[in-house]
């Protein structure tokens, strides 16, 4: 098989959360940038932040369906681990100094960018979710997120039947469509 | 529980649950009643995120698993190498301290066993040092035999490792100069009449026509347009000649004439030229009263006054096209067509010129 069709069943597997991809994608790539962040005074627990978020970029670029990538999997992963890294340096009020060991390097200003909106979408989400307290959340995530139906998740959180459920599911959503709404709007404004 | 309904009806007319009659049912609602559209449009974006939300949470929890799994079965490690980086970066500091009392403790112990040895003789290597200072001089003598025998006064005042004269021939930084002034240089450096220093490479080199061409590297220098042009024909007899060059670090002006279409022994690739030269000139342009350089100076004959020698211009040419030719040498010069200080006052032409003029210095 080509590297090229292999990169690409990769991406695919990818996209469908398939984990023997991921874990080929991880094996592969991980010791690369761990070497990168190490030598430009991060720490292990840095690298390993840093890769995920680089794997999770890579994935919701998948995700929608564009697994054109116009360079090798590991091209891609380096590039944006390193403009991650040097982002969080500066964050951190770190000198940054011009990364050593400069290897093939792509331009990704324009996904990082799209990976911003996804990411304050993630947490606006995730705050709102906190915020809601239990068993709300946890009602909501069993519907919404594991998708179990409403008679499987009154037996489980003790509903006497599935409209208790839903009547609770109902008034728990609202609260967090209120919430998430709110910031939602405040934030795309 | 009307609301509820509706929430529910919204949710599987998303996930495209419902039955054909209940979905043209729901979409002409949903046309005709703006209130419910405005829901449907707000409840698939909260789903849409709701998804992205659960998918990333999935994937995070999945990374985290495949991490520490990896890690257990070593098919990912911390870097060996790291704890001592780590360290390193660390002691730096004390490291560079301890050396240097190190340092200073040796040096001590050293000055002192020097102290306390007894002497070496001291006369039978003060008369090594001048066994080898004989051999050194008699050396010295032999080269200087050599050196009369070779240059054979057509270049005897050839500058060692010191400077000469160049002039710009193309604006993009091309300087013209001779071929001695940089010939036993290991770099070549160039300063205009303001102080700014330029480094060099030199693209091209001729012994025999006492032509070199140096290319200033250096991204501070400016482009400049060449008020004057290099001639291409001969010059004649009699006429009129002046130099700008650098016989000390302040550019000096010269004035003579053309007394000879042949240099030193008939050689037919210069001229002889009458005009007060010194070190320093070599390599400086000759101009004719057009402003069009007639010729490279070269080197005076020392056992006659005032008799000067210099490449004439038409080895320039000759270099742009052996350069032209050889495949090995990237550069493409462009020569200025016209002198543009043409009939102007002696005073204005070299004001012109002289930011063109450069002191030449090999090291």
């Amino acid at each position: 098989m080509t590297t090229d069709s292999k990169e690409q069943e990769l991406l695919h597997g990818l996209a469908l959360n398939n984990r023997q991809a991921i874990e080929t994608i991880y094996k592969d790539n991980y010791n690369m940038v761990q070497t990168l962040i190490i030598n430009n005074s991060g720490s292990p627990d840095d690298a390993k932040d840093i890769f995920q978020e680089a794997m999770i970029v890579l994935y919701e670029k998948v995700k929608t369906g564009s697994f054109e990538l116009n360079c090798q999997i590991k091209t891609y992963v380096y590039s944006v681990c390193r403009r991650l890294w040097l982002k969080r340096l500066n964050q951190l009020q770190r000198s940054a100094p011009e990364i050593e060991n400069i290897e093939e390097s792509i331009a990704i200003e324009d996904e990082l960018e799209l990976h911003e909106q996804r990411n304050s979408d993630f947490l606006l989400m995730e705050k709102a979710m906190n915020h809601l307290g239990e068993p709300c959340k946890s009602l909501l995530e069993a519907y919404y997120l594991q998708k179990k139906s409403m008679v499987e998740i009154a037996g489980n959180f003790g509903y006497t039947n599935a409209d208790n459920a839903k009547n609770q599911k109902y008034k728990c959503l609202m609260r967090l469509k209120k919430m998430f709404f709110d910031q939602y709007k405040t934030n795309t404004e | 529980m009307q609301e509820i309904n509706m929430l529910d009806a919204i949710e599987r007319y998303i996930r495209g649950e419902m039955l054909p009659e209940e979905r043209v049912f729901f979409e002409h609602l949903r046309k005709s009643n703006p209130q419910v559209d405005q829901m449907v449009v707000e409840h698939t974006i909260f789903l849409n995120q709701m998804n992205k939300f659960g998918e990333r949470k999935n994937f995070r929890s999945n990374l985290q698993d495949i991490h520490n799994q990896l890690f257990e079965t070593g098919a990912i490690k911390k870097p060996s190498e790291a704890r001592v980086v780590v360290l390193w970066r660390k002691y730096k500091r004390v490291v560079a301290i301890a050396a240097c009392i190190a340092g200073i403790t040796a040096l001590g112990i050293s000055g002192l066993i020097e102290y306390f040895t007894p002497k070496a003789n001291v006369s039978e290597i003060a008369q090594l040092k001048q066994e080898i200072n004989k051999v050194k001089r008699t050396q010295i003598d032999q080269a200087v035999v050599i050196n009369n025998f070779k240059s054979a006064s057509i270049r005897p005042l050839a500058p060692g490792k010191f400077g000469g004269t160049g002039f710009l021939i193309d604006g993009n930084g091309y300087i013209a100069t001779s071929a001695h002034v940089v010939s036993k240089a290991d770099s070549v450096y160039v300063e205009n009449n303001k102080g700014e220093y330029f480094k060099t490479s030199t693209v091209y080199f001729n012994d025999t026509t006492d032509v070199a061409i140096l290319k200033i590297q250096d991204s501070r220098f400016e482009t400049k347009s060449l008020p004057y042009s290099i001639r291409k024909s001969a010059a004649d007899l009699g006429e009129e000649i002046f130099t700008l060059g650098f016989p000390r670090n302040e550019i000096v002006y010269g004035k003579g004439y053309l007394s000879a279409h042949t240099g030193y022994n008939g050689d037919s690739t210069s001229y002889q030229i009458a005009i007060s030269a010194n070190p320093g000139n070599s390599g400086g342009p000759i101009f004719n009263p057009n402003g069009e350089v007639i010729g490279i100076l070269s080197g005076k004959q020392t056992t006659a006054e005032g008799v000067v020698f210099s490449s004439k211009s038409g080895n320039i040419y000759k270099a742009l096209d052996d350069i032209r030719k050889d495949t090995s040498i990237n550069a493409s010069i462009k020569m200025p067509a016209s002198s543009s200080v043409k009939g102007m006052d002696r005073v204005d032409q070299v004001k012109k010129i002289a930011d063109c003029i450069f002191i030449v210095k090999s090291y």
